[in-house]
């Protein structure tokens, strides 16, 4: 017991001693919470619409002062030329073109007058297709409010709209569970890997190996330190996710650290497996950035896995960030319990035995 | 029986033939030493028996413990210095040498008596990183750390590698200091200058033993006539003296070229034949361990 006391003071140690390890592991956090969910968003705003206006009518300055009071909408121009508006936007200088036609305002109280045309500049589909809803969604609107003026009966009100569990459909709550588990891919995924292989390169294992210690021990006193950061680095982003966006878990958060326990091992043990594996730190992080970027990608942390395709969603029963990233969202954004998730910690559970386990196999000591 | 018993010892690195059945015994309190160029097969034979691999064929014992099968108690009883320095850089000498203590279960008080002519020497460097040491610092604090828990048996791989002269005969001395408290050292080196300072001395070539006798009983071994002998132009000597008639065997020996004298040599009749060689010399010498190495190899 005192040789797995001191081994463990001892990675403690070598990761103070460390001229970087202590400031990343206390900076990293912090800057990621701090400046990703302002940078990852994928709301879109700042819209630049060009409304060519052939109507000249209160109709068509009432759509168009509807745009740029929106929050999305800036109107960037106002002119009575189509061509000056698909100029500006091939310029990249407006992203959607709303020509009203002439006499739209008249024709409007007489019969169906002639459509209104939207145009947008789809080379980023998101932005593209947003910023059309939106302006869609403000001519809705306006013309609405016009005819709910002429006529006595009311016609809004027929439709309400309700987000559940994110009300203002901000997406930063959507991302910081997200960004959460990508801290943990780095933090606990990377530094128990990048310390083995580590004393492989200098050729203490070798000094190590000649010691009674089991290697049981000894892969034990490299994953304990990292757990513990890994316990310091969820409170840090829990605390950063509170004090500076607000965000505070509705489920309890035993039930965010007990997913983050099995996460954690499972990681660890995840990385000390390719550890074993390597020979050399590039070799190491070769490997590693290579899964790290799969669970990145299809683990539902930036975009959702039921738009995936069905080969591709059952390839991620296999990724155990696919379980963390639910439990995180459900507990954080819906208040969901252990009970109600329990086969996403079942998942977890059986991920984190089977990768410590094949650590420690793989790691060559003879027992 | 012996400390270490050897026998037939075989390993292989996949079409690599790194150790071919090795036998040798080492008795108690003994200073053997195992002398060979790079890739003899020194390494792989200490990686065996600190038991960090297993033997494709043969047995061996250390201390009366099968490498395979009482693995456990070997780590207790032995202490390996590997050839390339391996204790943590980044911890000072103080925690690296506290560090090993705890791993064996011992404190550094139990076994200073016996690491203290070594460890006294770096003691006043005991809050320098292990990194930041000199060549011969390093090794002694390795020495330290490799004796912390006492044990029976000390490997030593190359030692010596890249330290300086005074250094090496040094820890040479310290060796002898160790041998008299009944720590039996298996030692490796690839300087046959040090031979002479091992009890018993193993010849290693292409992992097999050429032969292992006392350091002067090796010498002994060497048989025939041997000559030193130089001129202005060395290499075209070298050519000229092989093809003299009863000249076994000519090579290159520091400033000089040993000749090796078979039957039916006279030097007389040598000088004669070369006698158009510039500043031609011939001296009957000595022969070394290093002749006698040359000797085993050419058979």
């Amino acid at each position: 017991m005192r040789a797995f006391i001191v081994l463990v003071q001892k990675e403690f140690l070598q990761i103070r001693r460390n001229s970087f390890l202590p400031r990343l592991i206390i900076a990293f956090p912090i800057l990621v919470m701090l400046l990703m969910p302002l940078i990852m968003t994928m709301d879109v705003r700042q819209v630049n619409v060009a409304v060519v206006d052939l109507d000249r009518s209160t109709t068509s300055r009432r759509i168009a002062s509807h745009i740029s009071a929106s929050e999305y909408l800036t109107l960037a121009q106002t002119t009575a030329e189509y061509p000056f508006a698909m100029e500006a936007l091939e310029q990249g200088q407006v992203d959607v073109i709303v020509q009203i036609p002439a006499d739209f305002e008249r024709d409007m109280t007489v019969a169906t007058p002639e459509r209104i045309s939207i145009t947008a500049n789809a080379v980023n589909a998101t932005k593209g297709g947003m910023g059309m809803q939106y302006v869609v969604q403000t001519i809705a609107h306006t013309l609405s409010e016009l005819r709910g003026e002429k006529s006595p009966a009311k016609l809004s009100g027929l439709v309400t709209i309700e987000n559940r569990y994110n009300p203002t459909l901000n997406y930063r709550y959507y991302m910081i569970p997200a960004l959460m588990i990508i801290l943990f891919i780095l933090i606990c995924g990377f530094l128990p890997a990048l310390s083995i292989v580590g004393e492989k390169e200098n050729g203490t294992i070798e000094q190590i190996n000649v010691t009674p210690i089991s290697r049981f021990m000894f892969i034990l006193s490299k994953l304990v330190p990292y757990w513990l950061i890994g316990f310091f680095v969820v409170t840090v982003a829990m605390l950063v996710a509170r004090l500076v966006y607000g965000l505070t878990p509705v489920g309890s958060i035993g039930a965010i650290y007990f997913g983050a326990l099995l996460f954690i091992l499972t990681i660890s043990g995840f990385s000390l497996t390719i550890a074993n594996f390597s020979e050399t730190m590039q070799q190491t992080m070769f490997v590693m950035f290579f899964f790290i970027m799969i669970f990145m990608l299809m683990s539902g942390l930036l975009t959702p896995i039921d738009s995936m395709p069905m080969w591709a969603q059952r390839f991620t029963l296999i990724l155990p960030p696919r379980y963390f990233v639910e439990v995180l969202r459900s507990v954080y954004l819906k208040g969901t319990t252990i009970v109600e998730l329990w086969t996403n910690y079942a998942a977890l559970g059986v991920f984190a035995l089977i990768f410590n386990i094949l650590a420690a196999l793989t790691y060559k000591k003879q027992a | 029986m012996g400390v270490i018993d050897v026998h037939n010892l075989s390993k292989s690195y996949g079409k690599v033939l790194a150790l071919d059945r090795v036998s040798f015994s080492v008795g108690r309190g003994e200073l053997f030493g195992l002398i060979g160029p790079d890739g003899a097969g020194k390494t792989t034979l200490f990686r065996l028996l600190t038991t960090l691999i297993n033997p494709d064929d043969g047995c061996a014992e250390v201390d009366g413990c099968d490498i395979i099968k009482d693995y456990l108690s070997i780590r207790k009883r032995v202490g390996y210095m590997p050839a390339r320095f391996s204790l943590y850089p980044d911890l000072s000498v103080e925690e690296n040498l506290q560090f090993f203590a705890a791993l064996f279960g011992v404190t550094v008080e139990e076994s200073y008596d016996l690491i203290a002519p070594i460890y006294k020497q770096i003691e006043p460097f005991c809050t320098r990183r292990a990194g930041k040491l000199s060549g011969g610092m390093k090794q002694k604090l390795a020495l330290s750390c490799a004796l912390i828990h006492r044990p029976s048996v000390l490997f030593l791989d190359e030692p010596t590698t890249g330290v300086d002269a005074v250094s090496r005969n040094e820890f040479w001395d310290m060796l002898a200091a160790l041998k008299e408290r009944g720590i039996t050292i298996l030692v490796s080196t690839p300087y046959m200058d040090e031979a002479s300072r091992c009890d018993r001395i193993a010849l290693c070539s292409e992992g097999r033993i050429l032969g292992i006798d006392t350091p002067t009983g090796i010498v002994r071994g060497f048989d025939k006539p041997l000559y030193g002998i130089s001129a202005k132009n060395m290499f075209a000597l070298l050519e000229r003296a092989r093809s003299e008639e009863g000249v076994e065997d000519c090579y290159p020996f520091g400033e000089k070229h040993h000749l090796v004298a078979g039957e039916g040599f006279d030097e007389e009749r040598f000088k004669a034949a070369l006698a158009d060689v510039e500043c031609l010399e011939i001296v009957s010498t000595e022969p070394t361990i290093e002749d006698m190495f040359i000797k085993l190899m050419r058979r």
